[in-house]
């Protein structure tokens, strides 16, 4: 299929039913409102659902229950909203839904603005609703990739039957790029995927089926039962990170003087001061963490060598992913952070100041 | 031997959790009845609360789903979007429906989402242990209101039928009670009567069931019946508010 050139909010929404989800339920807000306008335009036309919930809680509690039927069901919000949803989603993964979670990140805390910023990476990554729980949470750094991750989000929701949330910003959600579709999924490969969950989900009795009583839950009243159910999900979570850590290693080689990380919008500025540097005859390295959790730990400690002086991090925050970057680097060399916030985003030349001054 | 009555098909053989003279019970009945009756046991899904009927989901024997607080006519819609085929019902208390999910029912109403809801009014909160509900009586004792609702303070009642009836969409309304055994038989009948409209895919229909709780009343099951009838049911008419079914 030829390239067309999108705003990722819309690119992501397409790629989205592409994938086969037929179900979506938001709320508006800004800078995401392209992708509940594009749903609103296209689920009529391929029979799907499209419904602006009356709160970002009541959109979340009917992604639950939609999930709940086994179906590909999608939500997206910004910051604030995605506040809201947290409820929701802890009941999501507690009760092991699949579902898609979008964040088109914008300035915060509180009402913010409505320009990019990667604040949320502590409430995606590290909770931010009640109780032991993860999502797997994938951080585009391209409209392509953001398109990309639809499908790839959906497909992990259902084979691990947990929340996926796409970390992008206000940068990636409206900001134009060419970017290529996968073919749709027909009617008959989507009923397939609905299929695959009947040993769990809710649906009819049906004729000749084994008798079922399908409970879409996340209470266990005795602790005991609890505490099997809790330590099963980290079971789920282990797997996860053994198998699912996705990592981009950019200029990574054996004579690095310097690592960079960073992750989504950030990395691309990063990647840009970094050409320039290594054109200058520099020698700096990136690593972009793709899955924000789980964690690529072990690409940047394996990235650490003699040459490498010292570990800097980039993001659109005050330093939240530093924190994992330096267990990462477990105190092997100092640890920099450079972010700006607000809204802000920083410029390459700006960048390149900062790498130069730490070299 | 001749069977003459038994549990009904729409309900598992799991033990009850409610309190001695509680009637959840009742209205749990009531409904599985009504499913047996209409035949669609096979393709009803219902939404348990958070509340003393927290564990309905184990109680009726079809597939369910137990929602966040207040949140069950959210759930119950995304499950009837995703679910056309199948009848959803929700199953929450006052607590549940007219304090922490004012927003959910009045937006699902105001949908006229093709879900039942029934609503069990017994203006407390019972799961925690009797504190003060939306629908709490002016000047009744709960352990948050412990001098007496104040209206004054914390305003009056919230009349969920009335609430709801002043909206478009809604198919069928009606507030009944749980307090003697003609009143259960008529509860029977608007129970069945939305259940019948939600397999006819009519649209939005809520049966609202006054009902007690001596334990947290602090009263026998027999007095909490009379106080019921004598304070209850002058404050929450019990009528049909709107029948659509009806020309």
């Amino acid at each position: 299929m030829a390239k067309v050139l999108m705003k990722g909010n819309e690119a992501v929404a397409e790629a989205s039913i592409r994938s086969g989800c037929r179900l979506y339920f938001a709320y508006p807000i800004t800078p995401q409102s392209e992708l509940i306008e594009y749903m609103a335009r296209m689920m009529p036309k391929v029979g799907g659902t499209f419904l602006q919930a009356e709160s970002e809680v009541a959109a979340i509690n009917m992604v639950y229950g939609a999930a709940g039927t086994g179906k590909r069901v999608m939500t997206s919000s910004s910051s604030p909203g995605i506040s809201l949803k947290m409820e929701g989603i802890s009941y999501l993964a507690g009760a092991n839904l699949p579902a898609v979670i979008i964040n088109v990140q914008r300035g915060g805390p509180g009402l913010g603005d409505i320009q990019p910023a990667q604040g949320d990476y502590f409430q995606a990554t590290k909770g931010g609703g009640h109780g032991d729980y993860r999502l797997i949470v994938l951080a585009p750094a391209s409209v392509q990739e953001f398109a990309d991750m639809a499908s790839e989000s959906f497909d992990l929701a259902d084979k691990y039957r947990i929340p996926v949330m796409i970390l992008s910003d206000g940068m990636l959600g409206q900001m134009m790029e060419p970017v290529e579709f996968k073919k749709a999924a027909t009617d008959a490969e989507i009923e397939e995927m609905g299929n695959r969950h009947k040993e769990w989900c809710i649906h009819p009795q049906e004729e000749g089926e084994a008798y079922h009583q399908n409970q879409i839950n996340s209470l266990e009243i005795d602790p005991t039962v609890l505490e099997k159910h809790v330590m099963k999900l980290d079971e789920k979570y282990k797997l996860i990170e053994k198998n699912e850590i996705q990592v981009e290693e950019y200029n990574i080689n054996s004579n690095n003087e310097m690592i960079c990380v960073a992750f989504g919008t950030a990395s691309r500025i990063v990647k840009s001061a970094i050409d320039k540097l290594n054109a200058e005859g520099r020698n700096i390295g990136l690593i972009r963490p793709i899955t924000v959790w789980p964690y690529p730990y072990a690409t940047i400690a394996k990235s650490l060598h003699d040459k490498v002086k010292k570990v800097m991090v980039f993001e659109l925050n005050l330093g939240q992913m530093v924190e994992d970057v330096r267990l990462a680097v477990n105190g092997k060399v100092p640890v920099g952070f450079f972010g700006k916030v607000g809204g802000i985003v920083f410029t390459p030349e700006e960048i390149k100041a900062q790498i130069e001054e730490n070299l | 031997m001749q069977v003459i009555a038994t549990r009904p098909k729409s309900l598992t053989d799991t033990q009850f959790t409610y309190c001695p003279g509680c009637l959840h019970g009742v209205a749990h009945r009531l409904i599985a009845e009504a499913i047996d009756e209409l035949g669609i046991q096979d393709t009803t899904t219902g939404v348990a609360p958070v509340g003393c009927s927290v564990f309905a989901y184990k109680f009726f024997d079809m597939d369910m789903a137990e929602a966040a607080h207040g949140r069950a006519p959210a759930v119950a819609t995304g499950m009837k979007r995703a679910r056309p085929d199948m009848q959803v019902f929700t199953y929450q208390g006052d607590g549940d429906l007219a304090a922490i999910g004012t927003a959910e029912i009045v937006h699902a109403a105001n949908r006229g989402e093709n879900i039942s809801v029934f609503f069990v009014n017994n203006a407390i909160y019972g799961m925690t242990g009797g504190q003060m509900a939306p629908t709490t009586l002016p000047d009744m004792k709960t352990t948050t209101s412990p001098y007496g609702r104040n209206t004054d303070d914390v305003g009056f009642p919230i009349r969920v039928c009335e609430l709801l009836n002043t909206l478009e969409a809604p198919y069928f309304i009606e507030r009944v009670s749980l307090l003697s055994f003609a009143d259960i038989v008529k509860a029977k009948k608007a129970v069945l009567k939305a259940l019948t409209y939600n397999k006819e895919r009519k649209g939005f229909t809520i049966v609202e069931l006054i009902s007690t709780c001596p334990t947290n009343w602090g009263m026998t099951p027999v007095d909490s019946l009379k106080w019921a009838k004598d304070k209850m049911v002058p404050y929450f008419p019990v009528k049909n508010f709107r029948d659509k079914g009806v020309k």
